[in-house]
């Protein structure tokens, strides 16, 4: 039902924050080239994120940590984080209009002509990435571009991106230069380095958009272990089915033993 | 860098960066700044390279480097001076490379007295005019070796009796200096002179004056020296948080001396990566917006420079590539007057404007003030906000008769009149500017075609996407159009003061519906053609017979076969990582300079591993991955007779062929202010003595007393602790310079959308700072107000055995745009460099307290309460 049959090699991206210099330059690119509008001039006074998370407005954000560490005493990790692109999407699943889609490359993409702003997905995101405009009642997020994919472009982020720290291309060579990439900080004994969303075994199947990180997920506001909101909803219906069932059973039942 | 090696421009490239084994950030947020650049110090990174950032404070550079070191704003030769000291007492030099390639052996003047010896000065101060004669600063027997860039009118200027000798030049025979000893052993050889000069720059002194523990200092010694040799190489990159001192342009100089010393100049993964600060700031000065060069660092005239014959004898080198200046300038005459141009009339030498002093922008501040200069034009900058001292900058604006301000949307400069700080405190009433503001709509880069000549000389052409909207014009356009119509005017006239402007070539062709000048017409006439109208290859083929005309000589050859090779994109997958056919570098395509060095002195690289050019005796000519930067067929063993001039006077061995020795000058005997050595001295607002010198500051450095100037006592002096904390200013990769150009853009603005200061834990506990409030910064100039940023990556500093803590001031902000906040320039004092005229606005003193700033008049009666309490005296302000 989400357009898995395809032949076309399913995208995404490998997030590289070890390499990221914080230049935001994947935040301007990706509003730029989707008319994303401005998400309000704010002091936030964290750290050098004045854009604070992932919405309607902002598809790309990047994260600053400042926390002890070292021979210097101190590190600052910075990271862009991007909607997902479950392989288990639960917007998708939950969306009631079709607008939400799976692509041919096997991203997940809001239709902003369809969508109807009943808000079903935003809150079964596990990472709370798929959020509701304001004004304009829809909703919206990342499409990994798809209309620069379909024109052969990279995303305007991963083009962008001045270190290489976002990368695009096919999701199984993104997985295989993320393993080496991390088995060759482990050798430079950065051991903190692991990966976060390549493992299709996890929770939402794996990502489109995964991650190399290096420290605990939760250290840059990612869920430690995410799970696709949707997962039980067919053991749910069973439940409910086998309780329905019941229920008509003893409704029988009642209606019988009045007859008695 | 010119007065050390030849020409003031990066000696390196970025993409080089990928192959140095130690990369050195000082003075530079390089991942901040340069963003893009910074790419190719990942992948050194990434190929084993050590990154190392020297920084007061840890930035998004930091983060990245190996290994951050902070250090007090303001103490960096300090530093660097130590890093001399270590290479030479622990022997850690490339010999070969020192004595073959530097003046190490050459012989001083036994009239020179080092700052050991006159407790902080060189011989040849004069106190009353705070300015150096540098007659005993000259090689043995010699009367003056001319300086290949720098002050070279100035000292021509300050002895006028050497004048009469300088056709000769002293004595350089055959571009030898007569006097060298190349066992090192003279005690009067530039190597001893060094070596005694940066004695006491110890690992002891970095940790007492920079607050550098002696363990780290020495981790950055060790990773350069192990990192440097025929087979390994360190580069050096640096940015404004270098020249923005009272003596930056000897913060440069120190590093010049450890980059000879170690061998690194013009070798692959070498150098010293010169970061200018904006898209053609290289280009602004290689065809000058400033007032004491003309294109191609040939010098303005000086009033008394006569005649063209005496200006060329004044100036130019009798050897070296500067030999030829005479070429170099009668085609540039001829490039501006055309026909006009004759040799009878000295290529209309006369037209050419003369300076008879400092002109820079500080000083016609003053002359505004001083009601002697009455009009202004500002194109693609905006001084109220990005020039120290704003408040004397909008004062003098309100003197103007005229001011001219062409930008992209109507920036603090042009709005001065009705919305300055100044309006709000009452010092300045609208109704009493009589300053007539034009405001003219400017084309962004999308809108013109045109080139811009970026930080490592790289000129690349872009071509127009789009058209300008409403009347928004180019300012090749804007420019053009003015002469044209002045020329108008001006048609028919008899009056001599008129030929210059009448006799111009003014015949750009122009397209489209704006009549917008063909911006290829006039590269082409920069790269400047022969006597049969072909545009020329190289500046080697340049005349001073008048047979050929050219913009800018450095820049010949960047239309060579009538192509636009600006405009060359090859890719990177179709050529090698040097990449020669993308864009063009002055000089004729090299990207390395003085890249004959990655050679030994007998022509065959250094090791197989540094690899660059070198000689193939087999084709009798230099080769490489580069453009060779030296004469192609001159064999390594050249020597040349006594008699020779220009180019033939630089041996088959001496890579800096723009020198009048050929070496590289790890002494300067001309062409700097402020001294042959670099030499530390406080910032001008400093909260701690000299520890070296009796002689706290810079003595040579430029200074303004005026009301609208007052600075602060500084340390040694009463009232110094109403100011004690260390004040530096830089910033983010979010926004551009004073604004401008970010601070009107949504998503820009939104990413930093307000001015904040960076503090330590400490100085906030200290202060009363909260995290995301506000504090007002005091100086004795104004005081704002910014968001509080408190964070671990300010850190006290303990120096001189106190501790000490630094603000940090992002200046992007003024009070206009999407994104508005006090411009932190205001809180700063003129003090100038001696040579570039740049203002101090790296290191220097103020208070900060909690809480917003007051409003109008009482904002004065702060900042003056402070003042008193300092006891800083009306008349001495």
């Amino acid at each position: 039902m989400n357009g898995w049959d395809t032949d076309v090699a399913r995208r995404g991206f490998f997030t590289d924050t070890s390499v990221c210099i914080g230049c935001k330059a994947c935040e301007v690119a990706c509003k730029e080239w989707n008319e994303v509008p401005d998400d309000g001039l704010e002091f936030l006074g964290r750290s050098y994120d004045n854009t604070g998370g992932l919405g309607a407005d902002t598809w790309r954000h990047v994260a600053f940590i400042e926390q002890p560490h070292g021979s210097d005493g101190l590190r600052w990790l910075m990271s862009s984080d991007v909607c997902k692109h479950c392989t288990n999407a639960a917007c998708l699943d939950v969306c009631p209009t079709g607008a939400l889609f799976r692509t041919e490359f096997g991203t997940v993409v809001v239709q902003e002509d369809i969508c109807n702003g009943c808000g079903y997905c935003v809150p079964a995101c596990p990472f709370g990435v798929i959020d509701r405009r304001e004004r304009d009642g829809r909703v919206w997020k990342c499409t990994l571009c798809y209309d620069r994919l379909r024109a052969d472009l990279e995303p305007a982020c991963a083009q962008a991106c001045p270190t290489k720290s976002i990368q695009f291309g096919d999701l199984d060579e993104l997985r295989l230069a993320a393993a080496e990439r991390v088995e060759r900080l482990h050798r430079d004994g950065v051991t903190d380095a692991r990966l976060y969303g390549d493992d299709p075994d996890d929770g939402v199947g794996g990502a489109g958009a995964f991650f190399l990180l290096l420290d605990e997920p939760e250290v840059y506001g990612l869920p430690p272990a995410p799970v696709v909101t949707t997962r039980d909803l067919p053991s749910m219906w069973r439940a409910a089915a086998v309780a329905g069932s019941a229920l008509l059973g003893a409704a029988a039942l009642t209606f019988l033993g009045r007859r008695t | 860098m010119g007065t050390s090696f030849g020409r003031g421009g990066a000696t390196t490239f970025q993409q080089d960066l990928q192959h140095s084994d130690c990369i050195v950030i000082m003075g530079s947020n390089m991942a901040e700044c340069h963003p893009v650049g910074f790419q190719w110090v990942m992948e050194a990174k990434q190929r084993g390279a050590r990154i190392i950032h020297v920084d007061p404070r840890f930035t998004r550079t930091s983060a990245l480097a190996d290994l951050h070191v902070p250090i007090r704003a303001g103490s960096d030769i300090v530093f660097l001076g130590a890093l001399v000291h270590h290479i030479i007492e622990n022997d850690r030099w490339f010999h070969d490379y020192v004595v073959k390639y530097t003046n190490a052996a050459t012989i001083v003047s036994d009239e020179f007295r080092d700052t050991e010896d006159l407790d902080g000065l060189f011989s040849g101060f004069d106190p009353e005019e705070c300015l150096y004669d540098n007659l005993t600063w000259q090689y043995e027997g010699t009367v003056e070796t001319a300086a290949s860039a720098g002050q070279r009118e100035l000292h021509r200027h300050n002895h006028s009796a050497v004048g009469e000798r300088h056709g000769s030049h002293g004595a350089l025979q055959g571009g030898r200096p007569p006097y060298s000893d190349e066992t090192l052993e003279h005690p009067r050889t530039v190597f001893q002179i060094l070596r005694r000069h940066f004695q006491r720059y110890t690992p002891e002194l970095v940790e007492a004056t920079c607050g550098v523990p002696k363990e780290r200092f020495l981790e950055v010694a060790d990773a350069l020296c192990d990192n440097s040799g025929p087979d390994r190489t360190s580069a050096f990159v640096y940015a404004v948080g270098w020249t923005q001192h009272t003596v930056g342009v000897q913060y440069i100089r120190t590093a010049a001396i450890v980059q000879q010393l170690l061998g690194n100049i013009g070798r692959t993964g070498g150098g010293i990566m010169a970061l200018r600060g904006h898209a053609s700031i290289q280009g602004s000065t290689d065809i000058p917006t400033l007032y004491n060069i003309l294109p191609g660092y040939v010098p303005m005239p000086h009033a008394d420079n006569d005649t063209l014959r005496n200006f060329i004898a004044t100036n130019a080198a009798a050897t070296g590539y500067w030999g030829a200046m005479d070429a170099y300038t009668v085609s540039l005459l001829k490039a501006y007057w055309g026909a006009a141009a004759t040799s009878e009339n000295q290529f209309c030498y006369d037209y050419l404007p003369r300076i008879s002093g400092d002109h820079s922008t500080y000083q016609s501040m003053m002359g505004m003030l001083d009601g002697t200069v009455h009009g202004f034009f500002v194109m693609g900058e905006n001084p109220a906000v990005g020039s120290a001292n704003g408040k004397l900058h909008r004062q003098a604006m309100a003197k103007l008769d005229w001011l001219v301000v062409r930008d992209f949307a109507e920036i603090e400069t042009a709005s001065f009149w009705y919305d300055s700080p100044e309006i709000e405190t009452g010092e300045l009433t609208t109704r009493s500017i009589a300053t007539e503001v034009f405001f003219l709509p400017a084309a962004a880069h999308t809108e013109k075609d045109g080139s811009f000549t970026q930080t490592q000389r790289l000129l690349q052409w872009h071509h127009k996407a789009i058209e300008p909207a409403g009347d928004a014009r180019s300012e090749l356009w804007f420019m053009y159009h003015l002469g044209r119509i002045i020329r108008e005017k001006l048609a028919g006239s008899t009056d001599e003061v008129d030929r210059p402007v009448l006799d111009l070539t003014w015949d750009y062709p122009t397209v489209g519906a704006t009549a917008e000048p063909d911006a290829e017409a006039v590269l082409r006439e920069i790269n400047g053609w022969g006597p049969d109208g072909r545009a020329l290859s190289t500046y080697t083929e340049l005349r001073a017979d008048g047979s050929t005309t050219c913009g800018c000589w450095i820049y010949c050859g960047c239309y060579a076969d009538e192509t636009n090779q600006t405009a060359r994109r090859k890719p990177h997958t179709e050529q090698d990582w040097v990449a020669l056919e993308w864009g063009w570098s002055w000089p004729a395509n090299r990207r390395v300079l003085y890249n004959r060095a990655s050679a030994a002195p007998d022509g065959q690289p250094w090791s197989e591993r540094k690899r660059y050019v070198w000689w193939d005796e087999e084709a009798g000519e230099w080769t490489g991955v580069d453009t060779p930067d030296f004469s192609k067929t001159k064999r390594p063993d050249y020597a040349p007779p006594d008699d020779a001039t220009g180019p033939d006077a630089i041996r088959g061995d001496e890579p800096f062929v723009m020198q009048a020795d050929g070496k590289s000058w790890l002494f300067v005997p001309s062409g700097l202010k402020d001294g042959p050595l670099p030499a530390h001295y406080e910032p001008h607002e400093s909260p701690f003595r000299n520890p070296l010198y009796d002689q706290q500051s810079n003595p040579a450095r430029q200074t303004f007393s005026r009301p609208l100037n007052p600075y602060q006592p500084t340390d040694g002096q009463a009232g110094a602790d109403v100011y004690p904390y260390v004040l530096t200013t830089y910033r983010l990769t979010e926004h551009h310079t004073a604004g401008g150009m970010s601070r009107t853009l949504p998503y820009l603005a939104e990413l930093q959308p307000e001015f904040f200061c960076e503090v330590s834990p400490e100085l906030a506990g200290e202060r009363g700072l909260e995290h995301g409030g506000w504090a007002t910064i005091v100086s004795a100039r104004t005081a704002i107000e910014a968001r509080v940023m408190v964070t671990d990556r300010m850190r006290p500093l303990v120096v001189q055995g106190r501790t000490i803590n630094q603000v940090g001031l992002p200046y992007h902000w003024g009070g206009r745009g999407l994104s508005t906040g006090d411009s932190a320039n205001d809180l700063y004092p003129l003090a100038l460099d001696p040579n570039v005229h740049i203002q101090e606005v790296k290191a220097a003193t103020c208070d900060i307290r909690a809480g917003r700033r007051p409003r109008g008049p009482a904002l004065l009666a702060l900042v003056e309460e402070y003042r008193q309490r300092a006891g800083i005296e009306q008349e001495s302000r």
